[in-house]
């Protein structure tokens, strides 16, 4: 069997696991959830390996102007507009981050670099694999790190205690932990002009037959009145906040308007295309620019509209690598290792940033090319789901144990 | 046993052309005498074939086929070319981009000015002025769309159905994203020029078309692609260096042929891509086609798979290249892998695999060779393959519309392009280069399952003004006063076999007077509503799986 089959059997062997594994996972919906104002985790992922280094530009580093004669950043200057800003004496968030630089100020935005996987794969599909299901190397993991995460919440699981905001359900919830893919509020319900449509297809649905259709049939049915109930619909931004447009603007306004509408959300997800920058990737302008502005003006919005309910909301971001140091022949940059990744949100101790920089001096690099991984993506994950979430260590990344000491992200 | 005896019989009936006796799907106890044959029997295994060689059955297609001979049928699929399909592509000529070369695309859809927005920002230029100057039937947007309402009303009404799911399935697995750069004016040439004409030959001529391909070589930035120490000569760019870029070279191997535990290591990787450079674009926005500039190319010595390429090879370092990946034993199981769970299930079994990869490498990749290996195959009229495959949403879509027999001309294929879209789903849109996935997890998700209860209800309902459904002929001869005769003739026509237990629950909806209207003085039922009954039919279970 190629490890290829052996994964897609286990996947299935999950499905077959999730359909047996008893009544609807949606025991107790509406009055207890909404009861509850937990903490969340939105993971976002940015497809296609972001460029770490111009993200969070390393400029105290000689080695960092050196390998890009083309696509460097200028170096940030007091008063200078359009440049990268100044972090610390030595990084710099990339221009397009700016609307994050008040987070940065006010200690709620955290960077962590030269984080990622230890596998060293530079295939997309397979490092996004392994950095959803949690499992570096191994293929044939059923589930992914944020369903393990939500399943193992001591809360009484409600609809939408884990939410994927898109039109398919990402590796990281696949599961049994009845995780639900929407796209909008708006569209999350049965559009007929009386209710019998509905009845009929939940009953066509709340059959016998126990298998991935018919158990996400149930679940979506039970999803729909809960969030008829939550008025959820009828939420707008709040505090003057204002999405970028595009699909990744829309999704975090979608979960802003889940955790206000009290839901019982505890883990969101959300994930952002085209990072993957070959050519032309461009340095304060172009095209890594414009999709930075759109994530840095989202993950600002978001922190904006939600106001004091950040205290309780912390948002992690990562790719599936990082990129080559040194530019490649078309202005752009090739598959690399080690990237950087961002938590924002009240109880993240921010305005640092951490993880150990192992320098870009030729000889210190992955395969003499590339930011090598000091951080372990899963000490930073683990970090996260257990001081934030509450979630016991044990279940979250099988077959690994820390080795490294906590970043000490949380106080 | 059970499978083997079960496929012996069904061999038969292929010979027979139905006519021999047959027991798919009939008894469990594989030991015992098979019982007498039940005609629905056959009926299952041409509905099994229809639902897997095609876009799903249309009213009648069952009777045809059961007529012609099932294996009649399937040789038929396999030669398009003897397959009139003059209606289809009458409809088709309403869109003109379809037919035009890349040159004459990228004169009819000219790239907007980049001054248009920033004048749109300022005021100096209305909405209203912007959309007369340039009106969207105009913009290069308009060539994807057209091409997604292609594939669509070839889904839905063409008669050449198995070379429309293979034509589907090759793009996806070389798949360009449509809406990255100039790929926006090359993506239906692409489709039409190198991937249509080879949908059922060889795949190592698919690998060559569209390696070549501007399509392909735009997407994954070879066309950049060169020596590392090359210097741009002439035009802009002049005096810039230029140099190595591996993301062809990766997905190549990775996705096209290999597989990514294919055997192959980063140093692969960059020699792949060094004996690709010079493999670019003569002028991109105004020809289009490939060209080979010696200038970029690496003319340094290259080991790709452990196999030294002639030295000084130019252009030929990259042929020679897709000629060690195509005949290497890990392209034919990674292409029988994804032919096998296309047309079997999600995780098909690995005997049959390696039967589709053995054809693979006795018949130098021969696409028919390698289909009829698997309609042949036991595993393929097993119990286990029956419905286990969950719809795309495109042959969600598509199924749904020849079940009602809508018409559907262009304007209309537009309009379940759309509705592809909002199931999760926009054609041609699939950005990284693994193109949409073929399990069942990615497409069954709570949002995607409303999404496909509402697209039954708005296609029954007549809510895509271009598409006709009309659901009085499903049902004549059906009393509309007896509504579980309706209900039989309706699932007939839709050549759906529910579970009892989906048959039990639409025969309660029966008993709801919403949808069997009551006489005034409440003596019975007057009339059935078909519309909500056969849009309860299209978003049940069954009508997910394939």
């Amino acid at each position: 069997m190629t490890s290829m089959e052996r994964r897609a059997f286990l996947k299935c062997g999950a499905c077959a696991l999730v359909a047996l594994a008893g009544p609807p996972r949606f025991l107790v919906r509406t009055a207890a959830a909404a009861a509850a104002k937990g903490k969340v985790l939105v993971a976002v992922f940015q497809r296609g390996a972001v460029d770490g280094l111009s993200m969070v530009m390393p400029y105290g580093d000689p080695g960092y102007a050196a390998a890009r004669s083309s696509i460097a950043l200028q170096p940030p200057k007091a008063g200078e507009q359009d440049r990268a800003v100044d972090l610390d004496g030595f990084f710099a968030l990339h221009p397009g981050l700016a609307p994050l630089v008040p987070l940065w100020e006010n200690r709620s935005l955290a960077v962590v670099h030269a984080c990622g996987s230890p596998d060293t794969t530079r295939s997309h599909f397979d490092a996004q694999d392994y950095m959803e299901s949690g499992t570096p190397g191994v293929k044939s993991t059923p589930d992914g790190w944020l369903a393990r995460a939500a399943k193992a919440l001591p809360a009484t699981p409600a609809p939408f205690r884990a939410v994927a905001m898109g039109p398919t359900l990402p590796r990281a919830l696949q599961g049994d932990a009845g995780a639900v893919a929407m796209q909008s509020i708006e569209r999350f319900d049965v559009r007929a002009a009386d209710q019998t449509a509905g009845r009929g297809f939940e009953s066509l649905y709340a059959q016998g037959v126990r298998d991935l259709l018919s158990g996400t049939g149930r679940e979506t049915f039970e999803a729909v009145k809960m969030l008829k109930a939550a008025n959820a619909a009828r939420i707008a931004p709040a505090n003057g906040a204002a999405y970028p447009r595009g699909p990744f603007g829309e999704a975090m306004k979608q979960i802003a308007r889940l955790i206000k509408a009290n839901v019982g959300l505890e883990v969101a997800f959300a994930d952002m295309q085209g990072w993957d920058t070959h050519v032309g990737q461009g340095a304060e302008q172009g095209r890594l620019a414009l999709r930075l502005r759109d994530f840095g003006g989202a993950l600002a919005a978001f922190a904006q509209d939600l106001g004091d309910r950040m205290a309780d909301v912390v948002v992690l971001t990562m790719s599936e690598f990082g990129r080559t140091v040194a530019e490649n022949g078309n202005r752009g940059t090739d598959h690399g290792h080690a990237t950087a990744m961002l938590a924002l949100g009240g109880p993240v101790r921010g305005g640092r940033v951490y993880g150990r920089w192992p320098g870009l001096a030729r000889a210190g690099l992955f395969e003499a090319r590339d930011l090598p991984v000091t951080t372990d993506f899963r000490t930073l994950f683990t970090e996260v789901a257990t001081r934030h979430l509450g979630v016991a260590p044990t279940t979250l990344f099988p077959g690994w144990t820390a080795a490294a000491p906590p970043l000490g992200l949380f106080g | 046993m059970r499978r083997l005896a079960l496929a012996l019989a069904l061999l038969g009936a292929l010979v027979g052309g139905g006519a021999v006796a047959t027991s798919v799907g009939a008894g469990t106890d594989g030991a015992a005498p098979r019982p007498a044959p039940a005609p629905r029997d056959d009926d299952r295994a041409i509905l099994h074939a229809l639902s897997r060689l095609s876009f799903g059955p249309r009213p009648g297609d069952l009777e045809r086929v059961r007529a012609l001979g099932l294996r009649a049928w399937i040789e038929r699929q396999l030669r398009p070319e003897t397959i009139d399909d003059t209606a289809t592509e009458r409809a088709l000529a309403d869109l003109a981009s379809l037919r035009m070369s890349i040159p004459e695309a990228l004169r009819a859809y000219p790239r907007p000015d980049p001054r248009m927005r920033e004048k749109l920002q300022s005021g100096q230029l209305t909405r209203q002025d912007m959309l007369e100057m340039y009106p969207p039937e105009k913009r290069p947007a308009r060539i994807t769309a057209e091409l997604q309402a292609a594939k669509v009303l070839r889904a839905v009404t063409g008669e050449r159905q198995l070379h429309e799911v293979m034509v589907d399935f090759w793009f996806n697995h070389f798949n360009v994203f449509a809406s990255k750069g100039d790929v926006r004016w090359y993506v239906a040439a692409y489709e039409r020029d190198a991937i249509r004409p080879r949908a059922l030959g060889k795949f190592p001529d698919l690998v060559r078309a569209t390696a070549r391909h501007p399509a392909m070589l735009f997407y994954l930035d070879n066309w950049l692609s060169a020596r590392e120490d090359f210097v741009v000569a002439a035009g802009p760019n002049r005096g810039r260096r230029a140099g190595l870029n591996e993301n062809y070279a990766r997905e190549l191997m990775e996705l096209h042929t290999l597989g990514v535990d294919g055997g192959y290591t980063q140093r692969d990787v960059r020699e792949v891509a060094r004996a690709f450079t010079g493999w670019s674009i003569e002028r991109p926005q105004a020809v289009g086609r490939f060209v080979f500039r010696p200038a970029m190319h690496d003319t340094g010595e290259k080991v790709v798979l452990g196999q030294r390429l002639r030295v000084l090879g130019g252009a030929d370092d990259g042929e020679r290249v897709l000629d060690i990946l195509t005949h290497h034993p890990s392209t034919a199981r990674f292409v029988a892998t994804k032919l096998a769970r296309r047309f079997v299930a999600d995780t098909p079994p690995s005997a049959l695999v390696e039967r589709v990869a053995a054809t693979y490498t006795r018949t130098d990749g021969d696409v028919k060779a390698m289909l009829r290996t698997i309609v042949e195959a036991p595993e393929f009229w097993s119990e286990d393959a029956y419905r286990a495959k969950v719809k795309t949403p495109l042959e969600f879509v598509a199924s749904a519309a020849r079940a009602l027999s809508a018409s559907v001309d262009a304007r209309g294929a537009f309009e379940l392009a759309r509705a592809s879209a909002e199931v999760g789903q926009p054609l041609y849109q699939a950005e990284p280069p693994t193109g949409y996935r073929d399990t069942a997890e990615a497409w069954v998700n709570t949002g995607a399952l409303l999404a496909r209860m509402n697209f039954a209800l708005a296609l029954v309902s007549g809510r895509y003004a271009s598409v006709g459904v009309d659901l009085g002929p499903l049902v004549a001869g059906a009393d509309r006063r007896q509504p579980a005769a309706v209900l039989d003739r309706l699932l007939a026509a839709l050549v759906v076999q529910p579970t009892p237990e989906t048959r039990a629950v639409l025969a309660e909806q029966l008993s709801n007077p919403r949808i069997t209207r009551l006489t005034t003085d409440d003596r019975g039922p007057a009339d059935t509503d078909v519309a909500r009954l056969a849009a309860l039919v299209i978003g049940s279970p069954e009508f997910q799986r394939r």
